[in-house]
């Protein structure tokens, strides 16, 4: 087990190498110089040369890269070209804005995308089954930031019962956290069911039923244990995925968080924060998605058997699943 | 003889997916309501009542009424005719970002299910580390660095959806790789592109129409919100996205401006993510009597 560990840690070290390549080349996307771009057209030319030298494009690609990686290792992640504050402690501040949107965005989802997703897989075939599928159906489909905006209006604008914008109390964080969690619930609820649903067909369910059970125990004792598995494994992409998702959610309700930091980054053009604001976070959501994994590995005996198993034949396989998962979330959030 | 030998064939395993798909009342519908969509689309001109951009500022915020069915926007805008002309842009960007993506993504799932090994690893390992960026972040990052249009966003889209599609592939080129009929072409020294092209991949696509037809409508919400947060479709051109975004200022006073492109967003997803479920159960054998 520890060595599956200690392997998925070093596994970070390329992973964060290539992100940062990644991030490179998107800024080298820039169409035109971008040096230019920053400092407008009415810059002279001289200060366009001078801003390139500070920015090190003048130099070669791989040069820049190199550098770039030198830094990072040493906890230089570079300043904002606007306000000329370190980007590493400017997003240190952020942090906490964030995490408390993603966690109780996925807290939220998780207590109802369970319960409303074991429910339904109990009742097939009834009108209650398609009502909450429907439901689920309509909140994956729905645009979570006009949810928000319509939340907004009714709560905040005609009610008067929760703030429209800031976080100044718990009550500033109701809607943001709602309006975070309905798309998740709703995938979480349909991954629920699908796999109770899977459950509910084995041998050994019908074999608890005949016991006698009281359906109540089949369902939460025997049933729930095993389907829960793959739940939690799309709980952890959720989580790690609303990292990026909470971006919009931080534009709209004007939550000081790491998503409107990089947004603000993204529209000055302002490159130090653009690359270690996205290397930050993806570091973060693959540490997040190792946790879940590593936890997984050590709670549920079939996965761990699992891994003990692939380690042996092939080591990287095992990240294949949860790579999908995650995929899967983040296509939703 | 070959010709003639595929064409039937080929019709009666469409036809099967049509009888399967039938049975799904929900399905059909919303395959209807899709193809009413790109229709509204493509005739936009024609069932538009005025211009999109056609502006009459002393009627600004008008009620509904016989002349505008919706009302008007900040500029006297019909909205009516603003939400069809929409429909263009939302589903434009929601398909060819799923074109893109989709072929980008079944090119590297074939090609890494097909060679195995190291191919496989290296590819895998790059996609890894590529879905290491969360795929929002990824399209905002892209589309604002390229530079926000309609162009930029939805290459942004493709590019972020490619490795979700890249694994489906080769999770299904993989089950396919082990058949017969592919042992028979390699025996007959069938080149691997042909092999790739004219086997592997019609035989393991099924998942993946599953995937990109949910795929559509994931994009259209992404390219909705990216054009919400104003990195894609540019006034004056209208989006259903952006209709949200301008109608946020009126919120308090006029909120159905943005409940109705809200509900168009809903519709369109609501309608690809139907579809998906059908013919996911529809291509599922195991469902097959």
């Amino acid at each position: 087990m520890l060595k599956y560990i200690g392997k998925r840690l070093l596994m970070l070290i390329p992973t964060m190498l290539g992100i940062a390549l990644v991030v490179l080349i998107i800024i080298d996307l820039t169409p035109g110089d971008p040096a230019r771009v920053l400092l407008g057209t009415n810059a002279t030319e001289e200060q366009v040369e001078e801003l390139r030298e500070e920015l090190g494009l003048n130099k070669p690609f791989l040069v820049r890269y190199w550098e770039f990686v030198k830094n990072v290792c040493q906890g230089n992640f570079g300043s904002s070209i606007m306000t000329q504050r370190p980007v590493f402690s400017e997003m240190l501040m952020r942090f906490r804005y964030t995490l408390v949107l993603v966690v109780f965005g996925t807290i939220f989802s998780t207590i109802l995308g369970i319960p409303i997703g074991i429910y339904a897989a109990n009742h097939t075939h009834t009108w209650k089954d398609s009502l909450a599928i429907f439901l689920s159906l309509i909140c994956v489909s729905m645009p979570s930031f006009w949810f928000a905006l319509l939340m907004i209006r009714f709560f905040g604008v005609k009610l008067q019962w929760l703030p429209i914008s800031g976080i100044e109390d718990w009550k500033g964080w109701i809607l943001p956290c709602v309006a975070m969690a309905l798309g998740l619930m709703a995938l979480i609820a349909r991954q629920m069911r699908s796999d109770m649903l899977e459950v509910l067909r084995q041998d050994y369910i019908t074999t608890a039923r005949s016991k006698g059970l009281s359906e109540r125990k089949v369902v939460y004792r025997h049933a729930l244990k095993n389907a829960i598995i793959p739940v939690i494994m799309v709980i952890g992409g959720v989580f790690g995925s609303s990292l990026g998702g909470s971006l919009i959610t931080e534009v709209i309700f004007s939550i000081p968080g790491l998503g409107q930091y990089i947004m603000t980054g993204l529209n000055n053009r302002d490159y130090p924060v653009i690359q270690s604001g996205i290397l930050i976070i993806s570091t973060l959501f693959a540490i997040i998605i190792l946790i879940v994994d590593v936890v997984f590995a050590l709670v549920d005996p079939r996965i761990r058997s699992q891994y003990t198993r692939r380690k042996k034949n092939k080591g990287g396989k095992s990240d294949d699943g949860t790579g999908k998962e995650a995929k899967k979330a983040n296509a939703t959030a | 003889m070959t010709e003639q030998a595929k064409k039937p064939k080929k019709q009666t395993r469409l036809h099967e997916i049509w009888v399967q798909l039938k049975r799904n009342k929900l399905a059909v519908v919303s395959m209807f309501v899709l193809i009413a969509l790109v229709l509204v689309a493509i005739l936009a001109p024609v069932l538009a009542p005025y211009y999109y951009d056609e502006q009459n500022v002393a009627n600004k915020y008008a009620p509904p009424s016989a002349e505008h069915l919706l009302g008007t926007d900040k500029l006297g805008r019909d909205i009516l005719s603003r939400l069809i002309y929409g429909t263009r842009a939302s589903l434009t960007m929601g398909i060819v970002a799923v074109l893109i993506g989709g072929l980008i993504g079944i090119l590297i799932g074939a090609i890494s299910g097909y060679y195995g090994n190291w191919v496989d690893n290296l590819m895998m390992r790059l996609l890894d580390i590529y879905q290491a960026i969360p795929m929002f972040l990824l399209c905002v990052a892209l589309a604002a660095i390229l530079g926000a249009s309609l162009r930029n966003a939805i290459i942004a889209l493709g590019l972020g959806i490619v490795p979700g599609y890249a694994r489906i592939m080769r999770a299904s080129v993989m089950t396919v790789r082990e058949t017969e009929y592919i042992e028979s072409a390699k025996s007959i020294n069938c080149g691997v592109f042909r092999i790739i092209t004219k086997h592997i991949i019609p035989n393991a696509i099924g998942p993946m129409i599953v995937q990109l037809t949910m795929g559509v409508g994931s994009c259209i919400l992404s390219g909705a919100a990216l054009s919400y947060i104003g990195l894609g479709v540019q006034p004056p051109t209208p989006e259903w996205g952006s209709m949200i975004s301008e109608a946020r200022a009126v919120m308090r006073q006029y909120p159905t401006h943005a409940i109705y492109p809200g509900i168009c967003i809903m519709i369109a997803v609501l309608a690809c993510n139907l579809l998906g479920d059908g013919l996911r159960d529809a291509l599922d054998p195991r469902l097959k009597n």
